[in-house]
């Protein structure tokens, strides 16, 4: 109950981060302070409660900014991993035969690349924005998905209910969207929550490391990578990209948790897959 | 087994040439134009000095003829010239593996050794204090991303302790791979490599354990009048070992990739660190190529977990 409401608090706050940066604090997040660089936290403005940044810009409102790419990028890219990997499963575990060959064949040699260096490569190879790098990354993340899918599609198509919808005459499509994908749903909502949690952790990775979201957009990921050159100087710059991270992360995991246990106990743990 | 062993090889040749073919696309599909690259600082090669070296490498031809070639120089080991250090790629290559290795084996090592006990002692307190912490310290572990974990050992290990060196594999001047100062500077990295296995195994273990400890071979067992010690250690520890060696394959994934963040921040020279330095100097034919080993590395780990598992439990054939 409190994971939701700290998440919900953090979802509100990005998604005002414009109308509180316009009337609360007053400064843009690429707006450049540079005799006030590495200010440390106070409350004598709001735009100093967080500290200023290397270039003198204000901590908090990049902290909301950086925010939104990063919830942005783990709820749309699980979202679109979600939707690749239940078609994939669902279709591959209903009609059997060449197709679930090749998608078994995608999931494990996707499964085989290190996600990091996949994530490199394309960065490296393509410009990446918010949208780009969600996209690429539901593209990659959606194996755990299509393998739980698959499974349970595999083990719902003999169900005498399927059978009987077949005999009557449902067509195949009918019979995946209302027969068998409302039994799977369950268990995707558990598998959205430790994906978007996966995705988050995977986006800030991959920013931190240079090849994600590009300054000057701000995301927690690339604000830490910034950040790592001024230990001793400012280490409020540390402090609150990785705090913002890793508190969401475990709200999500929380949740995801929670419904997990009231849903399904058969899917202990798996947070490792949605991890990779 | 044997049979086994060569059919599990078999099915990796598919996955092989998807790894190979993705490699593939994603460069010839990218936008940037490598022959460009390679000639960035060279001004004085003329635009049709540039298109008639792109016709020499063959970059004109259609796609699957490419592909075919480069397969078959990727199958000799010739992953071309780094553009960045003017050495081939597979020596590159070949400097960094072992140092990766040492460090990933390292991190599964310290992962099982702290592990698996903490699932057994959280099973044996089921309820109590023990497994609450046990429980709050994976959850907690899981959602910390691996690079805010380095940073805070940077930070209160190395820099206001300074018990431990902030990175790099050995002091300055010292080359050695299995001495104390190589073991000192590993300790930072091993412990933020076997926080993804120290997350995720104690869970399976307990759930494993807590499984077998209601079974009746356990009564069976304490009724004839084994110690307390023995029936757990032998009838429950064992048994509760087979199912665990399939989770090694998500443990291993994490530790081959998350090496790229672990080394880049420890400043460990492995594959990892060789990837990132490469695609910050667009250095593409080493990206190409630490990514297909990288990725070979993880295929090969998934064949020995598979027949691991087939060795610990013979009741495994392949197949679905």
């Amino acid at each position: 109950m409190t994971a939701i409401a700290v998440l919900l608090v953090l979802v509100v706050l990005a998604l005002s981060a414009d109308v509180l940066s316009d009337h609360l604090f007053r400064t843009g997040f690429g707006d450049i302070d540079l005799p006030g660089a590495f200010a440390k936290p106070s409350l004598e403005e709001p735009r100093l409660w967080f500290g200023l940044d290397a270039l003198g810009r204000s901590e908090v409102v990049r902290m909301l900014y950086g925010g939104r790419v990063s919830l942005f990028v783990g709820v749309f890219g699980s979202l679109v991993a979600l939707t690749i990997g239940l078609t994939v499963g669902m279709t591959a575990g209903y009609f059997g035969g060449w197709w679930d060959d090749v998608a078994v064949w995608m999931i494990t040699t996707i499964e085989s690349i290190p996600l990091i260096y996949f994530l490199i490569m394309i960065g490296l190879y393509f410009k990446l924005d918010a949208v780009s790098l969600t996209v690429f990354i539901g593209a990659i993340a959606w194996l755990g998905a299509a393998n739980l899918a698959r499974g349970q599609t595999i083990s719902l198509r003999g169900r005498d209910y399927v059978t009987a919808a077949r005999t009557v005459g449902a067509s195949p499509g009918r019979i995946i969207l209302r027969h068998i994908f409302p039994n799977v749903l369950p268990l995707m909502v558990v598998v959205l929550m430790l994906a978007v949690g996966g995705t988050i952790l995977a986006e800030s990775a991959i920013s931190f490391l240079g090849f994600g979201i590009v300054p000057p957009q701000p995301s927690w990921g690339n604000m830490l990578s910034g950040a790592t050159q001024y230990y001793f100087k400012g280490p409020h710059l540390i402090f609150f990209p990785s705090a913002a991270i890793t508190l969401t992360v475990l709200c999500v995991f929380l949740i995801g948790d929670g419904l997990r246990d009231a849903l399904d106990p058969r899917l202990r743990g798996s947070e490792s897959i949605a991890r990779r | 087994m044997g049979r086994f062993i060569v059919r599990r090889l078999l099915q990796a040749i598919p996955t092989v040439f998807g790894i190979l073919v993705i490699t593939f696309l994603l460069t010839r599909l990218s936008p940037s134009d490598p022959i460009a690259l390679m000639y960035a600082n060279q001004p004085e090669v003329s635009p049709e000095q540039l298109a008639s070296i792109r016709e020499a490498y063959g970059l004109n031809d259609p796609l699957p003829i490419q592909f075919a070639r480069w397969v078959g120089r990727v199958l000799t080991l010739d992953f071309g010239t780094s553009f960045f250090y003017h050495r081939p790629v597979i020596e590159l290559l070949a400097e960094r593996i072992p140092n990766s290795l040492q460090l990933s084996l390292a991190g599964l090592l310290v992962s099982v050794v702290v592990g698996l006990p903490l699932g057994v002692i959280a099973a044996l307190n089921r309820g109590r204090f023990p497994d609450h912490v046990i429980r709050v310290l994976s959850v907690g572990l899981n959602a910390v991303p691996d690079f805010v974990l380095g940073l805070l050992i940077i930070l209160f290990l190395a820099i206001n302790l300074r018990w431990l060196p902030a990175g790099s594999m050995n002091v300055v001047g010292e080359q050695c791979t299995f001495c104390w100062d190589r073991l000192w500077h590993l300790a930072g990295p091993v412990l933020l490599a076997a926080n993804g296995g120290i997350a995720a195994l104690p869970r399976f273990m307990r759930a494993e354990m807590l499984e077998i400890l209601s079974q009746d071979y356990m009564r069976t067992a304490r009724s004839k009048g084994l110690a307390e010690k023995v029936v757990i250690a032998r009838h429950a520890f064992r048994n509760a070992l087979i199912p665990i060696v399939t989770i090694f394959g998500g443990v291993l994934t994490v530790l081959v990739s998350g090496s790229v963040i672990i080394e880049v921040v420890f400043n460990w020279p492995g594959l990892g660190r060789l990837i990132f330095d490469a695609a910050n100097a667009k250095d593409y034919p080493i990206v190409q190529a630490a990514v297909l080993l990288a990725s070979l590395l993880l295929v090969i780990s998934y064949i020995l977990r598979d027949l691991a598992y087939a060795w610990v439990d013979p009741r495994i054939t392949l197949g679905r």
